[in-house]
């Protein structure tokens, strides 16, 4: 039988992800929750910004959880789109400026 | 090996509560009596747990409406929450809530709020300033993509223009003691965010671009009943929704559910811990009949309540009732 690598019900072990490794777990999620939580920014601001870096990062997971959140929170669909286009214009951004080597490089070696 | 979804075995609810202790769950008292007048609705949204709509014509009696009244006389009894469908409908609104008014009772009219410029409808604007009703407004998003694919399209507008009515002769607005608070609930099969953050989003959107006023917003997790059942399952949701409510389970709710201190009397007399088991045909288990003319106030505050695993929205994260959450975030 198949199974696919990525499964719905792997979001639902995400609490158990310091397993074997409690204390650092611990400060992870206390990290976690204080990065993601309402500070000077809104949850809402925080959590387009999360949605934006799942979908760069292809995470599956928290494609789904910060969709879900956004939602929530009544973010509208064109918003979180927009904040996805962000996170694609970064990485389209970063890849072109990385071009930059590639064009230091030709000109040094090319006559 | 084939998993057991759990919530196809009735009881999941019950286990969780015995889990912390908190089965059976029982009354402890009756301070509010909300009334199920109709299911008779000028709207048919989607979510709509009651099943109302233009074709129903479910309607509370005379005789019915007398012995709620007789009812609401027992002092402890202090709220009188009217609901339907849309209950402006029901003919006898107005002797309803005069009768309610003059036992010193306070009164909770749930309205879609576009009702209210339908013409033969429009004077309750006015008789509910006047006897200082409290308004909760059914208003699903901020904005009106949403909100219209939930209640049909324009009702958004709709709502925009009664609330700016409302506004006029004084709800929602500071120092009138005229009470407008909205209803939040997901247009989807997801859970609302704290109610806290919703709402300075809603006052931020209604009040600065809209210029309109409203008291509180509640927010409320949709019930797995009714309509948004057959929503449910229809988009392949039903199981995914289910664990969601699951998962949030918060054992902080279970002292707050609304049915420990509420009775729900359906159109036709019958008696029910909530809205929600009235739509599941739960009656009260009480140890008299459930129905109105057996009103036994001792032996109904403090029943047993009938709990089902619709019950793991009332208990999701901060809980929920008609009321908003239960427990601050
Ligand atoms: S949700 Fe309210 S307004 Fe909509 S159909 Fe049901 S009773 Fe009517
Ligand atoms: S669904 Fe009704 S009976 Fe169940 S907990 Fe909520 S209010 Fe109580």
């Amino acid at each position: 039988m198949n199974q696919p690598y990525y499964e719905p019900s792997d979001l639902e072990d995400f609490p158990n992800i310091g397993e074997y490794a409690p204390a650092a777990g611990e400060k992870f999620f206390d990290y976690y929750n204080a990065a993601t939580s309402a500070g000077k920014l809104t949850e809402r601001e925080k959590s387009l910004i999360a949605l934006a870096v799942a979908t760069v990062r292809h995470c599956p997971y928290c494609i789904d959880a910060f969709t879900n959140k956004c939602l929530s929170l009544g973010v509208d669909n064109d918003e979180m789109m927009e904040a996805v286009h962000v996170g694609a214009a970064m990485v389209a951004g970063d890849t072109l400026a990385h071009a930059t080597q590639m064009r230091k490089i030709i000109k040094k070696k090319e006559m | 090996m084939v998993e057991c979804n759990k919530f196809d075995i009735d009881g999941a609810f019950a286990v969780q509560l015995g889990k912390c202790g908190d089965y059976p769950l029982k009354a402890t008292g009756i301070d509010t009596l909300q009334m199920n007048i109709t299911r008779r609705c000028n709207l048919t949204c989607k979510h709509c747990h009651v099943n109302a709509g233009p074709d129903r014509a479910e309607k509370m009696s005379q005789e019915i409406l007398s012995r709620c009244i007789k009812a609401a006389e027992h002092p402890s009894i202090q709220t009188i929450d009217i609901t339907g469908g849309a209950p402006e409908i029901h003919p006898d609104i107005e002797m309803l809530i005069n009768e309610m008014e003059a036992l010193g009772k306070r009164i909770l009219v749930r309205s879609n709020l576009v009702i209210l410029l339908e013409p033969g409808y429009r004077h309750l604007m006015g008789l509910f300033a006047d006897k200082k009703v409290e308004l909760i407004g059914s208003l699903p998003d901020y904005r009106s993509q949403r909100s219209d694919r939930q209640r049909g399209n324009g009702v958004h507008a709709r709502i925009m223009e009664a609330m700016k009515e409302l506004n006029h002769i004084g709800y929602g607005v500071d120092g009138t003691g005229l009470i407008l608070n909205l209803m939040h609930n997901p247009a989807g099969a997801y859970l609302p965010a704290c109610q806290f953050a919703l709402e300075s989003e809603y006052r931020r959107v209604l009040h600065q671009e809209q210029n309109l006023f409203f008291n509180e917003l509640f927010c409320l997790v949709n019930c797995p009943v009714g309509r948004y059942l057959e929503y449910l399952k229809n988009s392949g949701n039903f199981h995914d929704y289910m664990q969601t409510l699951n998962k949030a389970f918060n054992s902080k709710t279970t002292g707050f559910v609304m049915c420990r201190k509420t009775v729900s009397v359906g159109w036709d007399g019958r008696l029910f811990d909530c809205d929600f088991n009235q739509v599941e045909n739960i009656t009260v288990n009480s140890g008299s009949p459930a129905h109105i003319s057996d009103f036994e106030f001792d032996l109904l505050s403090k029943r047993e309540i009938e709990v089902r695993n619709h019950c793991f929205a009332c208990t999701a994260g901060a809980g929920s009732s008609c009321c908003g959450t239960l427990i601050a975030d």
